[in-house]
């Protein structure tokens, strides 16, 4: 199979994701769409790594999953505990920062 | 010859006035005793210092203690070490003697203070500060003691800080001190940029190598600090406002010692002047002008005190006079400067007395007649009388007749110059102390209604009466043999000048008692019988320009006040509007543009994150279009 089909379905993960972090007001359906974007990137470096035969394009992937499983862990904490005091996981509540 | 000896003079009065300062009010009920016993220890070393010195031949009398290395930079060495020698014993002993007295006096004179402690504490340490001025045997050891008076004085004259004024006048004296300290600093470093050393012992060695200019310069600006500490012209103005201290202090700071320390540095600069005629012939004319300027301000006080002051700056223009005529004057200086420390110190505790019986009333023309309620004031503050206008043999006659006849001698057209100024200043001398004696202590009462005057305490007129027995009897004693001339030579005369002699002492001697008996004969004309209580106020623009101190203090607000503070208010006005302009400026701008960035951050976390996409899209572009 053309490995540019690879690229493509990655641009066009990596879009709606983009758009996604973008429209949405939900905190939890922001947080998918960036790891969305994320694992586009993944399948990004891995059709790279593919395409020109060497392996650093894998490890980078490997690296990028432990990076979103940090982040997972950090950005859902912060998801919870806005939820907890605010009864609200809307991104645009948390507008604190204007102020 | 070393000693090691010498520290305690100047360790035991400092360590006391520390004590007295640090336990406070905890010393208040023995405090003045122990100053003052601390004073007269200073007094036992410094005549056991001197009894010992006069028994060691000639050559070998100046004793000297090394105490620490100082300073030591390079070729640039200073000791912190100590000089006794005929010309600093002499005045240990006044400082010490005299010092003494006032203490005593103190006791009685200040018990009502509440703050007598911290009196006696400032007094000690103006005792500690003057003997290191004098012992010190360099121009920086001098300089620490002659910036610790300068303190001692400001403290005391301002001890009734309470009062604006005094506190003022405490200010100026500090203030007027400071020019001259400034010329003194310039001297040291004069001297050390010339010889590379700071000693008198040092200099003195190196001084023939030096040139004429730099003597000169050095002397004229030893004779800016004498001008300042002494109250010489131009910065005498301070002197009369210092009587604000405590009548003790006026008698022992402004009056004994401490304004005669421009003396004492003009004679112990003595190789540095007599290699120096230009600065010599400065010395000499600040002498008359000064003594002149002194004695006519002295003539239209109505203020007992200030009368005094004016008095004890034309005297100080007499040793000045004295110490520009070099060797042949030195000895003459100092030994005016004794007998003036014995007949002014005790005329000034004579005011102080008469003032305690008179409700610390100042003012002359609210005197009169106290000779019979205050028979022990009136003879002792009489015997000074008779010593300050130079009636012989009375202690004064023999110091000022020689000055004068010094002057004669001068030799040229100048000596009869000075000469005669130094003659008339001894004619209005003898009628200002006049109208003071007889407007104080003979006419009509002219009292103040709650006024009830009476003898002061036994401590008070016990130690005028030493200083009038001192009044008396040092002229003589000093000048018997020409003793102090002997004592001295080895200090100021090394080379044995001879002086020729313009005119014959018994002249001189006559003229001087002319100028005496003129003196006091005017003033009996004018002041004897029956006074007004208030100064006449139509009198002529020759006295009301006396009375305003001869315009001093018109002349240096208009001349340095006034222009300081508008150079003053220029540079505020230039620090707040460029400088601080300039700043605010920055600040204001840095704010001006944060507010304006402060827009873009809305706290949407969608919007930072459409930003970020746009960033990245903007990034993608640039590269594909500057790869392509």
């Amino acid at each position: 199979m053309n490995p540019t089909n690879y690229l493509y379905l990655s641009a066009i993960l990596f879009s709606i994701g983009a758009v996604g972090v973008v429209v949405r007001r939900n905190a939890i359906v922001v947080f998918m769409c960036i790891e969305l974007m994320l694992n586009a990137a993944n399948l990004a470096f891995v059709t790279f790594a593919k395409m020109n035969g060497n392996l650093e394009g894998q490890v980078i992937a490997f690296f990028t999953m432990v990076v979103a499983a940090c982040e997972v862990v950090v950005g859902l904490a912060i998801i919870v505990t806005i939820f907890r005091s605010r009864r609200s996981a809307s991104v645009d509540d948390a507008s604190l920062l204007s102020r | 010859m070393t000693s090691s000896n010498l520290v305690y003079l100047i360790a035991l009065p400092l360590f006391s006035s520390a004590l007295l300062m640090l336990l406070g009010r905890k010393a208040d009920k023995w405090g003045h005793i122990f100053a003052t016993l601390i004073s007269t220890s200073t007094f036992a070393i410094g005549a056991m210092e001197f009894l010992a010195m006069r028994d060691r031949p000639e050559e070998s009398r100046a004793v000297t203690q090394k105490l620490f290395t100082w300073i030591s930079v390079g070729s640039f060495n200073v000791d912190a070490g100590l000089l006794l020698d005929q010309l600093s014993i002499a005045f240990v002993l006044l400082i010490t003697g005299v010092g003494t007295l006032i203490h005593v006096y103190s006791i009685a004179y200040m018990s009502h203070d509440r703050d007598r402690r911290r009196f006696f504490a400032y007094l000690n340490f103006f005792i500690a500060s003057m003997l290191l001025l004098v012992l010190g045997d360099s121009y920086l050891n001098l300089y620490v003691g002659w910036e610790g008076v300068g303190l001692a004085s400001y403290l005391l004259i301002g001890f009734w800080n309470q009062k604006p004024e005094y506190a003022t006048a405490a200010k100026k004296a500090f203030v007027a001190n400071r020019v001259g300290d400034f010329g003194l600093s310039i001297a040291i470093m004069i001297a050390f940029a010339n010889f590379g050393v700071v000693s008198f012992h040092g200099i003195e060695e190196k001084v023939g190598g030096a040139s004429e200019t730099a003597l000169t310069a050095m002397g004229l600006m030893l004779l800016l600090a004498a001008t300042g500490k002494s109250a010489q012209f131009p910065l005498q103005a301070w002197l009369g406002d210092a009587m604000a201290g405590p009548t003790p202090v006026s008698a022992l700071i402004h009056a004994a010692t401490m304004v005669t320390a421009g003396v004492y540095l003009i004679t112990r600069s003595n190789f540095v002047f007599d290699n120096a005629p230009n600065a010599q012939l400065a010395v000499v004319i600040i002498g008359t002008i000064t003594l002149l300027f002194g004695a006519i301000i002295g003539t239209a006080k109505d203020d007992i005190k200030k009368a005094l002051a004016a008095s004890t700056m034309s005297q100080i223009g007499y040793m000045i006079l004295a110490t520009g005529f070099g060797p042949a004057g030195y000895a003459f200086a100092i030994m005016h400067l004794l007998t003036h420390g014995f007949f002014k110190a005790g005329m000034f505790l004579g005011a102080g007395s008469v003032m305690h019986g008179m409700n610390d009333e100042v003012n002359m023309r609210r005197y009169g007649g106290l000779a019979k309620f205050m028979p022990i004031t009136a003879i002792t503050f009489g015997l000074g009388y008779l010593a300050i206008i130079g009636v012989p043999p009375f202690a004064g006659f023999y110091s000022k007749d020689k000055i004068i006849e010094t002057a004669f001698n001068a030799g040229g057209v100048q000596g009869v110059i000075f000469g005669s100024a130094a003659l008339l200043g001894a004619v209005i001398t003898a009628f200002y102390m006049t109208r003071v004696m007889l407007m104080t202590f003979a006419g009509n009462k002219r009292w103040a209604d709650d006024a009830h005057p009476h003898e002061s305490p036994f401590l008070m007129w016990a130690p005028m009466v030493v200083l009038a027995i001192g009044s008396v009897a040092s002229g003589y004693l000093l000048y018997s043999g020409k003793a102090i001339v002997k004592w001295l030579a080895p200090v100021v005369d090394k080379h044995h000048h001879e002086h020729e002699e313009f005119l014959q002492p018994i002249v001189v001697t006559s003229l001087a008692i002319a100028a005496v008996v003129i003196g006091v004969g005017i003033a009996l004309a004018k002041y004897r019988g029956e006074l007004a209580a208030s100064a006449p106020q139509d009198v002529s623009i020759f006295t009301r320009v006396a009375r305003r101190d001869l315009l001093q203090d018109d002349a240096n607000e208009f001349l340095f006040m006034r222009p300081g503070q508008k150079l003053t208010q220029v540079l505020v006005a230039t620090d707040e509007k460029v400088i601080d302009g300039v700043v605010r400026g920055v600040g204001a701008s840095a704010v001006g543009s944060a507010r304006g960035m402060r827009k873009l951050q809305t706290g949407y976390v969608r919007n930072y994150a459409l930003l970020i996409l746009i960033g990245a899209l903007v990034a993608l572009v640039a590269v594909l279009v500057v790869s392509l």
